[in-house]
């Protein structure tokens, strides 16, 4: 094969390999819908979604949380991991706490367990409303 | 006459000093000096009636046996009111005389209880003691006498971990309760409950153990109704679906009906259904709609344990193979919650509100298992993808050793 | 002209890129049985530019936070379109780029290249590798998973042991008394900034050395050739070399894509620094020599802590390895077996070391 027509066949080579190289890297660069939603914070809810005194139960990176609106219309939110086994608990407007029934645990809107089997409080998360929506925030370590 | 004027002055400053020393020597504990040294029957161990919630409170042994602490002869530190040995019959009366005083107990703490002696009267124990039984439980069998720890102390006989193998102590012994006629291996029974294993093993403080159901003080076996109340303290929604249920009226035991008292295992789903050692299977068979019913139960619960194993094993693949199944792991926690939901109405003996519940966990698992599903397809998907650049770079490779060996080669050629 | 001719003299008359230019062209490098070695510095050189590149590409989603590190991580890996493959390409690269870094210094040690006049070009080489090794070890904390959080625990703790300055150092490196988000930052500014700075300027001067003093034969090559000298055989660098290079370059990469597809690196569990630091932790294999030999020092010797010996000894070790070409004049023409020995047991002992510490729990 004359010289010419290798290094034509070489360039052209090399000049396939380089876009098989690009495509990947020229997708990276569009950035992905939902960029920027980290673990630590979720969107809970709309803002006319929950009448007062009412909870709902959404999802927190790849555990449950609990959102709840009290009676005054303020907002609390906390994990729904039951501390004791894991169950998910739930908000029981009659006692205006929450609750899990798989071993009747209790515990307060602060999250606070107050009585029943769970050994240790919910871990609680900071709320805000952002316009039409509602939105939890993980509590950041330093 | 100078020294010696000094000799006597210096003696009498030191036993000036000295005498409060002597004094205060003399003001210790005189049963505890000659009972440390007895053996047998008599000796005191210093450190345990120290240590001791009474103890720590500043009582001493005249406090329970009467006598003087202060003198050193025995006949003299034997007389003023002392009461020996506490006999068994005494016992009850003797720690009474304090923890059944409200003025008295305030002093030392007010949030304690005083009903004990009273309850002690209507349990088995104290109802069979006033009648001269010697053999029953007093308050020294379960708390100790010299060694009276708080119950919250993890080393009390009453700690609620120690609870069991105190009771068990006579419980547990067959020629004492045959002379009852009364069984003896429910502590051997309760040792392989899921109880048990919960607070003994788990440290779970909130599991039930003997006084949970039968009482402390005022211990009694429950009659059949009332075990039931106590299942419920816990165990709501399944009381509350029971009472709902059929079977509230044909089985007045309640829970322990079907789950038994002391050995309380934790159940599977082969508890429910017709199979050999099936609950339902006691009364009901294949020829009943109830039978029938309580087997098409079981199928569809193993049935969609199996669901969500068969998911489980899918993203653990997923998740070996590097690709990310975070977003099924919600999914299948809400996949076991329906699980546990469903599980809990059996106890309505409903064949359709347990279904009801499997429908909205199937959507759960269905979800979850397409997760799965469509990360082994990505990672499929990757491996064939991977041809594209490596027949690139394969073309590449020929080309520069063609090209290579085109530019070295010899012009003779 | 043609066009590419037209640009060429358009640049060449203000740049005067003929004359930069034609020493490369007549760059050649000699060819013997121990030719294939000279690929390793190219190819440790591609691996840094796709470190560069790849890098770059990490650095356009990453979150130098302690709060937000694993989970940007996460998201270039699950989320963006070949999050995945870049940034398994970073973390194969790397571990290949130091492989290839360590094997090209010790072919040139046993080829005993450093010998005059190169003395300067393996300082700056030694350099580099510290440098490199320090990439190493900043960018691995930089994912902030459990591991790298206790790897980058152990090691800084290492560092305090010295004497005197060692807690200054520990303080200094971790950004305050423990690991935390504080050393994060520090390391994230080391491996993005301050290191490839660093580097690039030594990789330059490096290249020039390598330039100025041409590609150094080995003694046997260079004495047979000097009997023989029609038995010399040079290739030109344009482009006979460089063309061969390029297939090395190729394969490398073939198997770095490879790598990132059927090998993905683990995203492993965000750090949790209040949790105890897993059993059995080692760091990366290429610090597990130095891990392996500070577990076998006896935890005292005379009257010094074994811990702090282990670690001068390191420093020692280095600053002997920096001073190489001095200790074989020193040492003298007759005694060049022993440096000989010397390096081969250098790397029997850490190849020994990083063995038995990746197998031993």
């Amino acid at each position: 094969m004359p010289r010419r027509t290798a290094l034509r066949f070489l360039v052209g080579t090399i000049i396939g390999s380089v876009a098989s190289l690009l495509y990947p890297v020229l997708r990276y660069l569009v950035p992905p819908p939902e960029a920027g939603m980290s673990a630590n914070e979720a969107l809970a809810a709309r803002i006319d979604e929950l009448k007062p005194n009412s909870g709902k139960t959404f999802r927190f990176g790849s555990r449950p949380a609990l959102l709840v609106r009290l009676a005054s219309g303020e907002y609390r939110s906390t994990s729904a991991v039951c501390t004791h086994l894991g169950c998910t608990v739930q908000y029981k407007p009659e006692t205006s706490q929450i609750w899990c029934a798989c071993h009747n645990g209790c515990y307060d809107l602060n999250g606070k367990n107050v009585s029943g089997p769970p050994p240790r409080a919910l871990d609680t998360y900071e709320v805000n409303v952002r316009g039409q929506e509602i939105y939890v925030i993980r509590k950041q370590a330093a | 006459m100078r020294i010696l004027s000094a000799k006597f002055g210096w003696s009498l400053l030191c036993v000036v000093i000295l005498a409060p020393c002597l004094l205060a020597e003399s003001a210790k504990d005189t049963c505890v000096d000659c009972h440390a040294k007895l053996e047998g029957k008599l000796k005191v161990i210093v450190e345990q009636s120290a240590s001791s919630v009474h103890g720590h409170k500043g009582m001493s042994c005249t406090t329970c046996h009467g006598g003087n602490a202060e003198t050193e002869v025995k006949d003299k530190a034997h007389a003023a009111g002392f009461r020996g040995n506490i006999s068994r019959a005494q016992v009850t009366e003797l720690c009474g005389s304090c923890h059944a005083d409200g003025e008295r107990m305030k002093t030392f703490n007010p949030s304690l209880r005083t009903d004990q002696l009273a309850l002690y009267h209507t349990s088995v124990h104290g109802k069979m003691r006033d009648k001269g039984d010697e053999h029953v439980a007093v308050c020294t069998d379960c708390h100790g006498a010299h060694d009276i720890l708080p119950i919250s102390d993890p080393r009390s006989p009453v700690h609620p971990t120690n609870v069991a193998s105190t009771c068990k102590q006579c419980h547990a012994d067959g020629e004492l309760m045959k002379s009852y006629r009364l069984a003896s291996k429910q502590f051997a029974d309760y040792s392989e409950s899921v109880h048990h294993e919960a607070m003994v093993v788990r440290g779970d403080l909130s599991a039930p153990t003997c006084s949970t159901c039968h009482g402390s003080h005022g211990a009694v076996p429950p009659g059949a109704a009332s075990v039931a109340n106590v299942c419920a303290t816990c165990h709501v929604m399944q009381a509350q679906f029971f009472n709902e249920s059929v079977h509230k009226d044909a089985f007045p035991e309640g829970c322990a009906t079907c789950h038994g008292s002391h050995k309380i295992k934790s159940p599977d789903d082969h508890f429910v259904g017709l199979a050999k050692g099936a609950a339902c299977a006691e009364c009901h068979s294949a020829d009943d709609d109830p039978g029938r019913a309580a087997q098409a139960i079981h199928d569809r619960l193993t049935q969609f344990e199996a669901q969500i194993k068969d998911t489980r094993s899918l993203m653990d693949r997923a998740s070996s193979a590097g690709m990310d199944v975070a977003d099924a792991e919600l999914e299948i926690a809400q996949a076991k919650d329906a699980l546990t939901k469903a599980r809990v109405r059996v106890h309505t003996a409903s064949l359709p509100r347990v279904e009801a519940e499997l429908n909205a966990g199937r959507t759960v698992v269905l979800k979850a298992h397409n997760t799965a599903e469509e990360a082994l397809r990505e990672r499929t998907r990757r491996r064939k993808e991977l041809l594209i650049p490596m027949t690139a770079f394969l073309a590449v490779a020929i080309s520069l050793g063609a090209y290579i060996r085109e530019l070295e080669r010899k012009p003779s050629d | 002209m043609n066009a590419t001719a037209r640009v060429q003299t358009w640049i060449d008359e203000r740049l005067n890129l003929e004359e930069a230019l034609s020493p490369l062209r007549e760059k050649t490098v000699p060819v013997h049985r121990y030719s294939s070695w000279y690929f390793l510095g190219g190819l440790t050189l591609f691996l840094f530019g796709v470190q560069l590149l790849t890098g770059v590409l990490l650095l356009l989603y990453y979150h130098p936070s302690a709060g937000e590190a694993y989970e940007s991580v996460q998201n270039i890996t699950n989320r963006v379109q070949f999050g995945w493959l870049i940034r398994s390409l970073h973390s194969w690269s790397a571990n290949l780029m130091v492989f290839c870094a360590f094997a090209h210094m010790f072919s040139v040690a046993l080829a005993r290249a450093y010998r005059k006049p190169r003395e300067l070009t393996w300082i700056s080489g030694v350099v580099l590798l510290f440098l490199v090794l320090g990439f190493g070890f900043s960018g691995y904390l930089l994912p902030w998973n459990t591991r790298a959080y206790f790897a980058t625990k152990v090691g800084t703790e290492v560092a305090g042991q010295l004497p005197v300055l060692g807690h200054a150092m520990m303080v200094f490196m971790r950004g305050g008394e423990d690991v935390s988000g504080a050393t994060l930052t520090r390391f994230f500014g080391l491996h993005i900034a301050i290191l490839p700075a660093l580097t690039i300027g030594m990789v330059l001067a490096h290249l020039m050395l390598v330039q100025k003093f041409g590609t150094s034969v080995p003694v046997s090559v260079e004495n047979e050739w000097e009997e023989h000298p029609e038995r010399r055989k040079e290739m030109r660098f344009f482009p006979n070399f460089f063309l061969r290079e390029l297939l090395g370059w190729y394969a490398a990469l073939g198997l770095l894509i490879v790598l990132a597809v059927f090998f993905p690196w683990e995203l492993g569990v965000k750090a949790d620094p209040f949790s105890p630091a897993p059993p059995g932790i080692k760091p990366e294999w290429y610090f597990l020599a130095q891990f392996q030999t500070l577990k076998l020092v006896p935890a005292h010797i005379l009257f010094l802590d074994g811990e702090v010996l282990g670690i001068l000894g390191f420093g020692l070790g280095g600053a002997l390895w920096l001073a190489l070409p001095f200790i074989e004049v020193l040492a003298g023409t007759r005694r060049i077996r022993w440096v000989k020995v010397g390096i081969i047991f250098v790397m029997v002992y850490l190849t020994a070391m990083s063995v038995i510490g990746y197998v031993s729990r």
